[in-house]
């Protein structure tokens, strides 16, 4: 009787936590995306009746335009993602073994206070250092560096530079975290055994990072593949961003049978790029996700 | 006549106002199993350290095979260290782990792997190049970090404590294999431990270090018989305290205890008449029912509890009406087998076996009173 109970009352639990979970994904994910996948298949013909069709896929691979803002999305997305590891371990490796304990959790929270603030705010306020009349031209000209202001943004180099900046928290805390967990000893062992500092980074450092390297850069990579204001608001006129490209198919061409054609090849193919990248790494997601 | 391979003179290391090495000097010869006996916070890793190269000194000399170290970094000492929990590199197999130092050195190719191969059937791990770190059992993880180092040829390996982590059979075990190890590759090893038993088994030299500096160097066997302080004794092998006032008279010298116990010493003593000291005998020099003479000590004590421990079983007894305990070894050879508690029996040792000096207080533990 009692262990019957038990068990029902084990039932009970199991479905007060999966019922949100489930109706989450349900309701949020699965049947937005299951709409997305229908209305990325069909188009309308010249009455305006929606009919089946792969119109909107070979679209996406016809025309030049379409497939090479992908590939300029997907290639800066992946110096971004290059940019934020090469600051982030050095800065991880400073907060996890550098600093002391004492000091330790001033210098989290002072890295993490700007992403306290809405991200369009910090977006704006590179845009008041790096404008022609901005803070940094401004002190170019008192100073005489410069004799005329010259516009830094609105080119590729503002965008990744802000990209970066967004994103870089993200590629911060889950190297901190495996970073925590390297025995110091291993450091002072190569050190010992005749490595130099350069190669304790990589044969030491680097490889027990790994897991938090791998799991940073698909967030990163995601977050910046996927973002949308950045790129809008720094990106120059040539700047595109493919999800731009979707926002122009929804908004100004009504078309969203081909936004939504955008959106799911937007999905595949980042995916795509992360698998493939796992796979030439020898890492496996669940492992890496699990640490 | 043997060369110095490690010479130590008067380092000091400061961290702000602590002394965590003060003035300590001492060198070791080519090919010894020289060990730092001491209890932890004693300054023996911080000493480890330094010689390794992790640590500057505050001030004071290490020279290795006869080279000034003050310039060189811990990556181009000719020291290796092995370290407390070993610090092998999970990211690599063994046999990557071993050939790490060679390959730092510029090695390459199939001269590595050989070396690699012969110094793993050298520590009697043939074949295990290929498996992976955490395959691997303590003692066999153990002998993997002894390889990585050995492989380099240092002039000196360094040992910091990597018995420690291993239970007590397997560091039985270990104790003897690196003395045999040591004995065979000749090379020069410097020990630090906390376990007396582990140094002095292996050791040709043992200083025993307390509070950043070096009491005694000797070998095993002169740290036993001979303490030169009041910390050795205690520290070393078991002892019998008794505190008392010195009186010195013409027919013998004694001691004075609380318990009105007028104990006899022979050793000549650099101390007045009417000082307080502190006088040392070993359980196992301690015997039951002494005869009774002029060369012996013999009290009258009863039985308080018998410690059955097979071969090192102990009585302890307390002084005939008064509070001072000791222990006393009880031979397992049946003769003393009708002992039981509460008996009253005599005890007793001879002279030359007590040690005595000023009284200092020190403690290696807090006693119960």
């Amino acid at each position: 009787m009692k262990n019957s109970s038990e068990k029902n009352k084990l039932k009970w639990h199991f479905w007060i936590f999966f019922i949100p979970v489930f109706l989450w994904i349900l309701l949020m994910f699965i049947l937005p995306h299951a709409d997305l996948v229908r209305l990325s298949f069909l188009t309308s013909d010249f009455v305006g009746k929606a009919v089946p069709t792969f119109q909107n896929y070979t679209n996406f691979f016809t025309e030049p335009i379409y497939w090479l803002t992908f590939v300029r999305t997907a290639v800066f997305s992946i110096v971004v993602t290059l940019i934020d590891l090469a600051i982030a371990l050095p800065v991880a490796f400073f907060i996890a073994k550098v600093i002391g304990v004492r000091y330790r959790g001033l210098i989290l929270i002072l890295t993490m206070l700007p992403f306290w603030v809405s991200g369009m705010i910090r977006v704006y306020g590179w845009i008041t250092m790096l404008r022609e009349s901005g803070v940094v031209n401004s002190f170019l000209i008192k100073t005489g560096i410069a004799d005329t202001p010259f516009q830094m943004i609105y080119n590729d180099a503002s965008m990744v530079l802000c990209l970066s900046y967004v994103t870089i928290l993200y590629m911060i805390i889950p190297i901190i975290g495996v970073m925590d967990s390297l025995d110091d000893s291993l450091i002072e062992a190569a050190y010992d055994l005749g490595a130099n500092k350069l190669l304790i980074w990589f044969k030491i450092i680097i490889p027990h990072c790994v897991p938090g390297i791998i799991s940073g850069s698909i967030v990163v990579f995601m977050y910046a593949m996927g973002s949308y204001l950045t790129p809008a608001l720094v990106g120059g006129k040539n700047s595109l961003w493919f999800t731009q490209q979707i926002y122009n198919q929804f908004i100004h061409y009504f078309n969203w049978n081909q936004g939504a054609a955008f959106g799911m090849l937007l999905l595949v193919l980042s995916s795509l790029i992360i698998i493939i990248t796992l796979k030439l790494s020898k890492q496996k997601l669940n492992e890496v996700v699990a640490k | 006549m043997n060369h110095i391979d490690l010479s130590v003179k008067n380092i000091v290391k400061k961290f702000g106002d602590f002394t965590a090495v003060d003035n300590v000097s001492f060198e070791v010869e080519d090919g010894d199993f020289f060990s730092i006996l001491g209890p932890s916070g004693c300054g023996k890793t911080t000493l480890l350290r330094m010689i390794a190269g992790f640590y500057g000194q505050t001030s004071g000399v290490i020279e290795i095979g006869g080279q000034n170290m003050a310039a060189v970094e811990p990556n181009k000492r000719p020291v290796n260290l092995i370290f407390q929990h070993l610090a092998l590199f999970p990211m690599m197999n063994v046999k990557e782990n071993v050939a790490f130092g060679l390959k730092r050195r510029g090695e390459k190719g199939k001269v590595v792997y050989d070396k690699v191969d012969a110094m793993l059937e050298r520590v009697g791990l043939p074949g295990f190049g290929e498996r992976k770190i955490e395959e691997l059992s303590g003692g066999q993880k153990q002998r993997v970090a002894i390889a990585r180092s050995l492989i380099m040829k240092p002039t000196v390996l360094l040992l910091d404590e990597p018995l420690g982590a291993l239970d007590l059979k397997l560091r039985e075990h270990m104790k003897v294999e690196l003395k045999k190890l040591q004995a065979e590759v000749g090379t020069t090893f410097v020990y630090i431990t906390h376990d007396q038993s582990e140094a002095m088994v292996m050791s040709d030299y043992v200083a025993v270090m307390n509070e950043g500096r070096f009491e005694q160097i000797d070998t095993p066997q002169n740290l036993y018989k001979a303490p030169k302080s009041a910390f050795v004794a205690q520290f070393v092998g078991d002892n019998n305290k008794f505190t008392g006032i010195l009186r010195l008279e013409s027919n013998g010298n004694f001691i004075e205890t609380e318990d009105n116990l007028k104990l006899k010493i022979n050793q000549t003593v650099d101390m007045g008449d009417g000082e307080r000291v502190e006088m040392y005998i070993r359980p196992e020099a301690t015997i039951i029912n002494p005869p009774e003479t002029e060369t012996f000590n013999s009290i009258s004590t009863v039985v308080k509890a018998i410690l059955f421990d097979g071969a090192n079983s102990r009585l302890l007894v307390a002084i005939e009406g008064g509070r001072k305990e000791l222990l006393v070894s009880l031979p397992q050879n049946r003769q003393y087998d009708n002992i039981k508690v509460k008996d009253t029996i005599q005890v007793g040792w001879d002279l030359s076996s007590s040690v005595c000096f000023k009284e200092t207080g020190v403690k290696t533990y807090e006693e119960f009173e």
